[in-house]
């Protein structure tokens, strides 16, 4: 009998039942809950008389709607304040754990999880947010779920699900200096498309991958949703448990002991068979920007805008000569060529004390471009905020020009007052190049946060390698 | 949750490959702690040529004229035909929410993002995966012929062209049983506390790190 992929492991192990019609009955772990997609399900709960299952299984903060600027004034729009008290007002009704606005604690759910170490590695993780697939890194099963699957885990536990399928993309290679996680994510992206994911589960493996820090693992799973595949997950190793070890809620002494011998155990077996299995070369890669509407429009930068005439498929060469429109892009324009108007470092892919280093790296001594009209970086939660702050990085932003902002989701899809105005062009490290997804008519362009930040002190993409 | 048998409805084809979730229905209207009221606002950038916020009366609206939802052949179309990965991005329950709310009951398409494939089946929406040939097919059809109507029937797992060509479409069993009988999900789990509690007991042994709370 071959072995287990790490997914069929994290499976396996969370099975309360086989319903026997294709579905299981999924063991919840750890429920991540925000403003946004939680409301509705709180509400059912109370339209049917029920209580959360576990309620110390959940966690919460509000991160979509906060604002990022002073916060003494608390939510100028009446109804994202409305949101975010709604949150306030259901945790406290259920007795659920709210990292609220003004904690310290608070940011963005993706970034508090494992920094609080309310994400283990082995859990089932799930949250009413796409890219809740960033948990994955810590070799968890973690996976976006809708607001009936909110309402569901609240009371229950757990899920009915069908497994996916396994695939396994390797990467291997010394990855080149001033490439990133996010540079081989979207490269991976590129590649396999945005619904190449779909139906599966993908683990990320290979020595390239081994090499990133908890940091990098974290974007490259987060990114897996825009592979179109729910979950991501790397396996455990060193990194994994060091990093782990003694955050707040991560288990002490005896259990830690436990815990650790339980997580080696938590990879994929050397005869596990996937169904696909995608190789990618690192040594090979540069940063990456991507051109157009959808992440899978992704080149690197030394590259040109693409042609559609070249393109065979009739619906790929109309869905490529609307991007470009939107975009505002002409085909064969080097990339190094498009000048953002607003550059944009943080989210749940890049907003992490690692990540901003990386920025920061980049734009000491050195002054934002005349031509950006606003750069801002938004760190991912209170904490990584204050870590910065220890180690200087808001006044190496502040001097060159930056905008230092509060810890949330801001313009990565501007459900607070962070937005672009229409036709505004934006070096983003989010994760989305929808139209309109950083503010209607607003045109994003996916890079990494060094690549953000050469982007911000030039006033055009550039190989930040060229930087020095 | 409404179940859903069968239905014979007008079709609007939407013309684009990887319409994502925030083409659906735009952030800005998330921020709203009810499940209804987001059909107004449904592809609400593509459908209004002003900027869209809440609160604001859609009816006075100017309408994009050459988006196909504002054109007289296409209202109270009940049946959406898309192209590949409709449906990518967020997870958003809200988009499902917006097209049952517009009177979307059934789409089809080549493929579907995972989330909103799984959150349609919630909210008694039928997502009918047909082949890219098949879909080409139908859009060429519906563009030529104004009125053109499908008829769905779940149990049966058909879609009935006017001309009576039928489609055979699959889909897994308990969606297909779930849908057609309109069941809770919650309900039916609820079914199962016996071995929820004692799964809770065995972990609870084997890995006691897992039931900290927070």
């Amino acid at each position: 009998m071959a072995g287990k992929t790490l997914y069929d492991k994290l499976w396996d192990a969370h099975m309360v039942r086989d319903n026997g019609d294709g579905t299981a009955l999924l063991y919840i772990d750890r429920h991540l809950v925000h403003e946004v997609t939680s409301p509705q399900a709180f509400e059912g709960l109370r339209l049917a008389g029920r209580k959360p299952w576990r309620v110390g299984a959940n966690l919460a903060t509000p991160d979509h709607n906060v604002p990022t600027t002073d916060r003494a004034e608390g939510i100028v729009d009446p109804v994202s304040r409305l949101q975010v008290e709604t949150l306030d007002a259901n945790c406290e009704a259920f007795g659920i754990t709210e990292f609220k606005m003004n904690d310290l604690r608070q940011g963005i759910v993706h970034v508090i999880g494992p920094e609080e170490g309310a994400t283990l590695p082995g859990m089932t993780v799930v949250c009413g947010d796409s890219h809740t697939s960033t948990h994955g890194a810590f070799g968890a099963l973690a996976f976006g779920i809708g607001t009936s699957e909110v309402e569901h885990v609240l009371a229950t536990q757990c899920l009915v699900q069908n497994k996916s399928r396994a695939m396994l993309v390797s990467v291997n290679g010394q990855v080149p200096a001033g490439v990133t996680a996010k540079d081989i994510v979207l490269a991976i992206i590129g590649h396999i498309g945005t619904a190449g994911g779909t139906g599966y589960a993908i683990e990320f493996g290979g020595d390239a991958i081994r090499a990133l820090s908890m940091e990098g693992r974290m974007t490259l799973c987060n990114m897996a949703i825009e592979a179109g595949a729910r979950a991501g997950m790397v396996a455990v190793d060193e990194k994994t448990i060091e990093y782990v070890n003694g955050r707040p809620y991560a288990p002490k002494a005896k259990i830690w002991e436990q815990a650790v011998a339980n997580w080696q155990t938590l990879h994929s077996d050397a005869d596990a068979k996937f169904d696909k299995v995608i190789h990618l070369d690192a040594s090979s890669l540069k940063p990456q920007v991507t051109w157009g509407t959808s992440p899978e429009m992704v080149i690197s930068v030394d590259g040109r805008v693409p042609d559609p005439a070249t393109e065979h498929d009739e619906v790929k060469r109309e869905g490529m000569k609307a991007a470009l429109n939107y975009m505002d892009l002409q085909p064969n324009t080097p990339m190094v060529e498009i000048k953002p108007d607003v550059v944009f470092i943080g989210s749940c892919t890049n907003s992490r004390i690692e990540d901003l280093r990386e920025a920061a790296r980049v734009a000491k001594g050195r002054k934002v471009a005349d031509s950006i009209k606003q750069a801002l970086v938004v760190p991912g939660s209170g904490l990584v905020k204050q870590q910065a702050e220890q180690e200087g990085l808001d006044k190496i932003f502040i001097d060159a020009g930056f905008e230092w902002r509060e810890p949330g989701c801001s313009m990565c899809l501007a459900m607070n007052a962070d937005r672009l105005q229409a036709g505004e062009r934006c070096a983003s490290t989010s994760n989305r190049n929808f139209e309109g997804r950083q503010g209607q008519g607003g045109r994003t362009h996916l890079v990494s946060p060094a690549m953000a930040a050469a982007a911000a002190v030039t006033g055009h993409f550039i190989d930040v390698r060229k930087l020095g | 949750m409404e179940k859903f048998e069968t239905l014979t409805g007008i079709v609007m084809p939407l013309d684009r490959p990887n319409v994502d979730t925030d083409a659906i229905i735009p952030k800005q209207f998330l921020k709203s702690i009810k499940r209804s009221g987001f059909g107004p606002n449904l592809f609400d950038a593509w459908r209004y040529l002003d900027q869209g916020e809440p609160g604001m009366d859609n009816s006075v609206r100017p309408l994009n004229p050459d988006f196909l939802l504002n054109q007289p052949r296409y209202q109270a179309a009940q049946v959406l035909l898309a192209r590949e990965n409709f449906g990518c991005g967020s997870s958003r329950e809200h988009a499902p929410w917006a097209l049952l709310d517009y009177g979307f009951r059934v789409i089809i398409a080549p493929s579907f993002a995972d989330i909103f494939y799984n959150n349609c089946f919630k909210n008694g929406i039928l997502p009918i995966v047909v082949d890219a040939g098949q879909v080409d097919q139908l859009f060429k059809q519906v563009e030529t012929e104004e009125g053109y109507q499908l008829t769905i029937d779940l149990a049966a797992q058909t879609i009935t062209k006017p001309d009576s060509e039928v489609i055979q479409f699959a889909i897994d069993e308990f969606r297909k049983h779930r849908l057609l009988n309109g069941l809770d999900d919650i309900g039916l789990t609820l079914q199962h506390v016996d071995d929820i509690q004692a799964y809770e007991k065995k972990r609870q042994q084997e890995a006691p790190w897992l039931f900290r709370n927070v």
